[in-house]
C-alpha cells in the first residue's frame, strides 16, 4: 500500500502537529473515563441499594403480593414498630437456575455438533458458508422476537402452535435460541486453532473421522469450548426480553420446569421496576434482585476466565 | 495394537469382503453434526413463519398501509363480550411511530457510542500504556455481562430524576437557535425520554462494538504502522494514515451490528423511554419502540392487539435483519479486498 497523500504533503509547523496528537491521545482517554464512570455507577448503585435489601429471609422467603393496601399495612407496621411483611426472591433465584441451566444442556451439545459441523465436515464448501453466515446473522436476532417466536411456536394455542401454555421450558427454549449461535460460533473459532498434524497423527493410527474428532480435536479444544460456552450462559442469566411472556408468573418455587407458571430474577426486576415503582418494597425487592443477577453472570464469567487462563497454561505447558 | 485382518477367500473381490469396523458410527455421527448445523437455518425460518402467522391478522385486515399509518392506540372489546379480541372502531394499529421511535433513539445511541468505542478500542491497541490495555479490555467485557434490565433499573430509579435538569438547561441553551430548538427540547421535557434511552443504549452497545473494533484494529499489519512511524508522522497521524484506511470497512460494519443492537433493544428502553406515541424530533420527550412497546404491552393483550405487536415483532426482525446482513456484506467485501491487495 501506498502511504496517502496526505502524509508525504508538506506539513503545518512541527508544534501544530504535536498539539493535534496530544489533543486526539487526550480525547481518547477522556472516551474511556466516559465509559468506565456509568459503569461504576451502576455496579456502584446496585451494591449499595442492593446489599441493604438483601438477608437471610430475603433470598429464603417467598415473593409477596404487591397490593393496593401495601401502604397502609407498612403505615400499621410503622407504628407496631416492627417490618411490614417477610418478603424473599427464594422462587426467582430458582427459577433463575433452572431455566438458565436447562436451556444450556439445550445448547451447548447442539451448538458443539454445529461447530464441529462447519469445521470438520462444512469447510468452505457453498453450504457450510451459508451457516456460517446464517449462524452470523443469528446472533443479531434482538432477544424479545426470539421470545415472540416461542411464545408463537410453544406458548398460545392457536395457529401451528404446540400450546403448551407458559412454563419454564419454554423460557429455556428461547435462552437456548439466542445461545446457540454463540456457542456455534466459540467452537469453529477453538476447533480453526487445532494444529492440523493432531488430526493427521490420528488418522495415520488408523482412527476414523468420528473418532478423531471426539477423542483427540474437541479434547483439544475443550478450554476454549467450554469457556465460550460459559460466556454464552453469562449472558443468558440476565436476559429478560424472551423471558418475560413466555415463563408466565408465580410467588411460590416451582421446580417444575414443564409445567405451571415460574419466574426469573430478570422478568422480577422488569415487573417490579415498571409496575410498582411506586411502592418501596418493589423497588428495595428490586436492587435486591438485581445484586443478586449480577453475581450469578458475573460468577459465570469468572469461571470462563478462570477456564481459559488453565486452557492457557497447559497448552503452553 | 496390531489388528489381523481376517482371511479373505481368492475368489472374492475387495469391495465384497466384510465392512471395515466403525463406518456406521462415522456416518451416523457426520448426519448428526450436520443436522445441529442445519438447525439454526430451520430455527430462522420458523422465527419468521410463526410470527408472520400469528400477526397475520394485523397484516392481512389492515394491509401495509397500516405499518406505515403512525396511530397507534390499540383497543379491543374485552373477553367475554361477543366482538372479543376485534377491534373497538376508531382505534389504530400503526407501526410508523414506533419504527421512528426505534431509528431514532437507535441513531441517537450510535452518535454517542461509535466515538466512545472506537477511541477505546485505539487505545487497547495503540494508545493506552501496555500495562493497561489488557485490564481496560476486561472491563469493557465486564460491561457487556451486565444484564439490560439492571441498566433499566439504574436508568429510571437513580438517572431520570436528575438528569432532568441537565435537559432544561440544554434546552434553555438551545431555546433561541432555530433548527435545533425542535430538537434539544421536551414537550413535555422529562427524564424518562428518548435522550435517556440513547444514553442507556450507548452504554450497552459500547462493548460489542469495541470488541468488534479491536479485533479489526488488531489485523492492521505492524509493518505499516511502524512504516507511518519512520516517516516521521505523529501518533495521530499514524493511525489516521496506516489504521484507519485499513480497518474502516470493518469498523463500519462493527457500527452496523450495534446499531441493529440498539434496535433490538428491549428492557433497559422500555423502562426509561416513558412510553409516548408520537412522530417528534424532540429529544427530552418520552416516546416508544418497537422491542420496547411489545414488553410493555404484550401480558394483557388480546385478540388483534396482541397480532398487531407479535406484527411488530416481525417489522423489528425483518429491519435488524437487513442491518445485520448488510453489516457482514461490508465486512466480507472489505476481507476480499485485502486478500486481493496482498
Amino acid at each position: 500500500m501506498t502511504a496517502p497523500a496526505s502524509l508525504l504533503a508538506p506539513r503545518p509547523g512541527t508544534r501544530a502537529r504535536h498539539a493535534r496528537n496530544r489533543i486526539a491521545t487526550l480525547s481518547i482517554w477522556v472516551a474511556l473515563i466516559l465509559v468506565v464512570v456509568p459503569l461504576v455507577a451502576v455496579i456502584g448503585a446496585v451494591i449499595v441499594k442492593g446489599a441493604s435489601s438483601i438477608s437471610g429471609s430475603f433470598l429464603t422467603q417467598d415473593i409477596n403480593k404487591i397490593t393496593n393496601g401495601q401502604k397502609l399495612a407498612a403505615a400499621f407496621a410503622k407504628v407496631a414498630g416492627k417490618q411490614s411483611t417477610q418478603d424473599g426472591i427464594k422462587p426467582a433465584i430458582i427459577g433463575t437456575l433452572l431455566i438458565t441451566g436447562l436451556a444450556t444442556l439445550l445448547a451447548v451439545p447442539l451448538g458443539v455438533l454445529g461447530g464441529v459441523y462447519l469445521n470438520e465436515y462444512g469447510g468452505r464448501s457453498r453450504f457450510a458458508r451459508l451457516l456460517r453466515f446464517l449462524t452470523e446473522v443469528m446472533t443479531g436476532v434482538p432477544s424479545i422476537v426470539m421470545g415472540l417466536f416461542v411464545f408463537s411456536i410453544v406458548v398460545v394455542k392457536t395457529g401451528f402452535s404446540l400450546g403448551w401454555n407458559v412454563s419454564g421450558l419454554a423460557g429455556s427454549l428461547a435462552l437456548a435460541c439466542l445461545m446457540l449461535p454463540v456457542v456455534i460460533r466459540a467452537t469453529e473459532e477453538m476447533l480453526k486453532l487445532v494444529p492440523q498434524e493432531l488430526r493427521e497423527a490420528s488418522y495415520a493410527l488408523g482412527a476414523r473421522k468420528s473418532k478423531t474428532i471426539v477423542s483427540v480435536v474437541l479434547p483439544a479444544a475443550a478450554g476454549g469450548i467450554v469457556s465460550g460456552a460459559l460466556l454464552a450462559v453469562a449472558r443468558a442469566s440476565g436476559e429478560t426480553a424472551p423471558l418475560v411472556f413466555v415463563i408466565g408468573i408465580t410467588r411460590t418455587t416451582n421446580t417444575n420446569l414443564f409445567s405451571g407458571g415460574n419466574v426469573a430474577l430478570s422478568t422480577e426486576i422488569f415487573r417490579n421496576a415498571l409496575s410498582y415503582g411506586s411502592y418501596a418494597t418493589a423497588r428495595n425487592r428490586a436492587w435486591g434482585e438485581a445484586l443478586v443477577l449480577i453475581v450469578i453472570a458475573l460468577s459465570f464469567t469468572l469461571l470462563a476466565r478462570l477456564v481459559t487462563a488453565l486452557f492457557v497454561r497447559r497448552r503452553a505447558a | 495394537m496390531a489388528t489381523i485382518a481376517p482371511e479373505r477367500p481368492r475368489s472374492q473381490k475387495l469391495s465384497e469382503g466384510p465392512k471395515p469396523p466403525g463406518r456406521e458410527r462415522d456416518r451416523v455421527f457426520r448426519w448428526v453434526t450436520f443436522a445441529a448445523g442445519v438447525l439454526v437455518l430451520v430455527i430462522l425460518a420458523l422465527i419468521f413463519v410463526s410470527t408472520v402467522a400469528q400477526s397475520w391478522d394485523w397484516f392481512s385486515t389492515r394491509g401495509l398501509s397500516t405499518v406505515f399509518s403512525s396511530r397507534w392506540s390499540p383497543k379491543v372489546y374485552p373477553v367475554g363480550t361477543p366482538k372479543a379480541g376485534q377491534a373497538v372502531p376508531g382505534t389504530g394499529f400503526g407501526a410508523w411511530a414506533l419504527i421512528f421511535g426505534t431509528l431514532y433513539t437507535s441513531l441517537v445511541a450510535i452518535i454517542l457510542a461509535v466515538p466512545l468505542s472506537v477511541g477505546i478500542a485505539l487505545f487497547t491497541t495503540d494508545v493506552g500504556p501496555r500495562w493497561l490495555r489488557n485490564p481496560v479490555g476486561y472491563i469493557i467485557d465486564l460491561l457487556a455481562v451486565v444484564p439490560s434490565v439492571v441498566f433499566g433499573l439504574w436508568g429510571v430509579f437513580v438517572l431520570a430524576t436528575p438528569i432532568r435538569n441537565v435537559y432544561q438547561s440544554i434546552a434553555d441553551f438551545f431555546a433561541p437557535i432555530p433548527v435545533l430548538n425542535k430538537v434539544f427540547t421536551g414537550n413535555p421535557l422529562l427524564g424518562t425520554s428518548v435522550m435517556t434511552a440513547g444514553l442507556i443504549l450507548a452504554i450497552m452497545i459500547t462493548p460489542i462494538i469495541t470488541s468488534l473494533t479491536r479485533e479489526v484494529l488488531a489485523t492492521v499489519p505492524i509493518a505499516q504502522k511502524e512504516g507511518a512511524l519512520a516517516l516521521g508522522a505523529t501518533r495521530w497521524e499514524m493511525i489516521r494514515g496506516a489504521v484507519f484506511p485499513h480497518s474502516r470497512s470493518g469498523i463500519v460494519a462493527s457500527v452496523m451490528i450495534g446499531l441493529g443492537r440498539a434496535m433490538g433493544e428491549t428492557i433497559a428502553v422500555a423502562l426509561v423511554i416513558g412510553a409516548a406515541i408520537r412522530v417528534s424530533p424532540a429529544l427530552f420527550s418520552p416516546n416508544n419502540t418497537l422491542a420496547a412497546i411489545i414488553a410493555q404491552n404484550f401480558g394483557e393483550a388480546q385478540g388483534i392487539q396482541r397480532s398487531a405487536l407479535i406484527g411488530l415483532g416481525v417489522v423489528l426482525f425483518i429491519i435488524t435483519l437487513l442491518v445485520n446482513v448488510m453489516a457482514r456484506a461490508v465486512l466480507s467485501r472489505g476481507e476480499r479486498r485485502l486478500e486481493a491487495g496482498k
